[in-house]
């Protein structure tokens, strides 16, 4: 697989590790009380969806910066690559 | 049919007309007792011993595809029970016993051969720990058997003893570990499942279960709407689409785990060998083919195929360990779907809704699990009770802070 970094270009997937699903963005707020549940189903619990996923690389032998790829499962091609600190900074910080 | 030597001599006189298929090709019917979701080794083993153990009568089992194309047939056909935990271990050596009369219960040949798997050490801490898990295994009624470097090199000479970053300092041994030909291992239960009565219905697709005031009561497909009174869903790197479809969310990533076989060469590798540096593990098949792999690519897949970068990690260590592999030319390679738990253990349990039962989460260690699994499948399909060796795999695990973290990397699927 080839990921179009979007400072870089095209890079080799050999250069980044990945994280997951891009949902580990949302994580609960700890400060608030009763979140048991809610950091259960953070950690544990996935969609794991045939299509369409959008996902956390990071370019550990590059840039070190964190892209939010969104990527096929079914046939691995990637239809957009976003800076992670561009997506939250957009959508608002994890807590 | 039974098979026997007289059997196959009379057919070798005869012209081999006489050999019939293995298993009947009936329509689905309305309604059953049980129903297996996923023809695979697991689903075929748990149908057989629901039929033969626990005398169930209609049992159905629905495979999407052709029986034996999934991951039954994309393994590396190992067998072992080299476990450290006690709730792993119990269950495996569970499984390995079964292996072990696998051919006489069901008078198939499925050409087991029990020449051992060897972990390597390199490393004082690493053959500490290795001892550890070997005394474990011990505890549970396996057999383990700490080799030195000499003995080793009796066995093995051509491993890379003097490498600079990893030297060979010895292994730990279950002699009793091996390869058995997975195809018949699928061919063997369901011809077996079969003769039980069992309906094995190939090209029958789930697509959905109705669910009425938390209790499912028929399942629906591509071939129609089929009831049943107990639901069993067996379906690996398919777990989380499949539960999906009654509402459930599975501590579950799928990822693809690719499996490599060289040319045909004559016999070389006594038994199964593991690297312990980097993750690589080698067995030769009886038709000579070198038999390899290392770890999954690391990204969720349902492909069925991977990527270049892992290609070059498995052929890397083949070279760190065993030079000699790098004059054997690739012949085929492939990969297989993999239902990554999120502590490396898989799931037998029951799920929130009645009438389904989940068994998955096997993570790349299923087939060496199937006899047991099917076992214990069974068992919880047909008593409601968790069977003894696998009390510990439960669905609500996570939650409960009762993982079983075999390798100790945390709620990382793509780490176990």
């Amino acid at each position: 697989m080839k990921i179009n970094h979007p400072l870089l270009g095209p890079r080799n997937e050999s250069e980044f590790t990945i994280l997951g699903d891009a949902k580990l963005l949302n994580r609960p707020n700890i400060l608030e009380s009763n979140q048991a549940q809610a950091f259960y189903e953070y950690l544990y619990l996935r969609d794991n969806p045939i299509g369409m996923h959008r996902e956390l690389w990071f370019h550990e032998q590059g840039d070190r910066s964190w892209l939010i790829v969104t990527r096929n499962t079914l046939t691995h091609e990637i239809s957009k690559v976003e800076l992670a600190a561009n997506v939250v900074n957009k959508e608002g910080q994890a807590k | 049919m039974s098979y026997s030597a007289i059997k196959v001599i009379k057919e070798a006189f005869t012209g081999h007309r006489g050999w019939k298929p293995l298993w009947r090709r009936p329509e689905p019917k309305p309604e059953y007792d049980i129903i297996v979701i996923g023809g695979g080794g697991h689903g075929l083993a748990t149908a057989y011993y629901l039929a033969s153990e626990y005398k169930n009568k209609k049992i159905a089992i629905l495979e999407k595809g052709w029986l034996g194309g999934g991951n039954i047939g994309r393994n590396t056909t190992i067998f072992r029970s080299n476990y450290l935990l006690h709730d792993n271990e119990k269950f495996y050596e569970m499984s390995l016993k079964l292996w072990e009369k696998f051919e006489q219960d069901l008078n198939y040949n499925a050409m087991i051969s029990q020449r051992g798997v060897i972990n390597l050490f390199h490393s004082d801490a690493q053959r500490d720990a290795y001892v550890r898990r070997g005394n474990s295994m011990l505890i549970n009624g396996a057999d383990a058997i700490l080799l030195n470097e000499d003995d080793l090199r009796k066995k093995c000479p051509f491993l890379n003893y003097d490498n600079a970053r990893f030297p060979i300092q010895g292994g730990l041994w279950q002699p009793r570990g091996g390869t058995i030909r997975h195809d018949a291992v699928a061919w063997g239960y369901a011809r077996a499942a079969d003769q039980l009565g069992v309906d094995i219905i190939e090209n029958c697709e789930v697509t959905g279960f109705d669910i009425q005031n938390g209790k499912c009561n028929a399942v629906r497909t591509n071939r129609g709407t089929i009831k049943a009174k107990k639901f069993g869903v067996a379906v690996a790197g398919s777990s989380s689409a499949v539960m999906a479809n009654a509402g459930l969310q599975l501590p579950i990533e799928s990822h693809v785990l690719q499996a490599f076989v060289s040319e045909g060469l004559k016999p070389i590798i006594p038994g199964v060998i593991t690297f312990g540096a980097g993750h690589f593990y080698i067995s030769q098949s009886d038709k000579g083919g070198l038999v390899f792999g290392g770890d999954i690519d690391g990204y969720n897949s349902y492909a069925q195929r991977g990527n270049m970068t892992v290609v070059e990690d498995v052929c890397e260590g083949g070279m760190a360990v065993m030079p000699m592999i790098g004059k054997a030319r690739l012949l085929r390679m492939w990969g297989g779907v993999m239902d990554m738990s999120m502590d490396g253990s898989p799931i037998i349990d029951r799920t929130p809704i009645k009438g389904i039962y989940f068994n998955g989460g096997w993570c790349y260690g299923g087939f060496k699990a199937t006899p047991a699994s099917g076992k214990c499948f069974a068992h919880l399909l047909a008593t409601d009770e968790s069977h003894p060796n696998a009390k510990a795999y439960l669905l609500n695990r996570f939650e409960k802070g009762q993982m079983i973290d075999e390798k100790g990397m945390g709620a990382q699927p793509n780490l176990h």
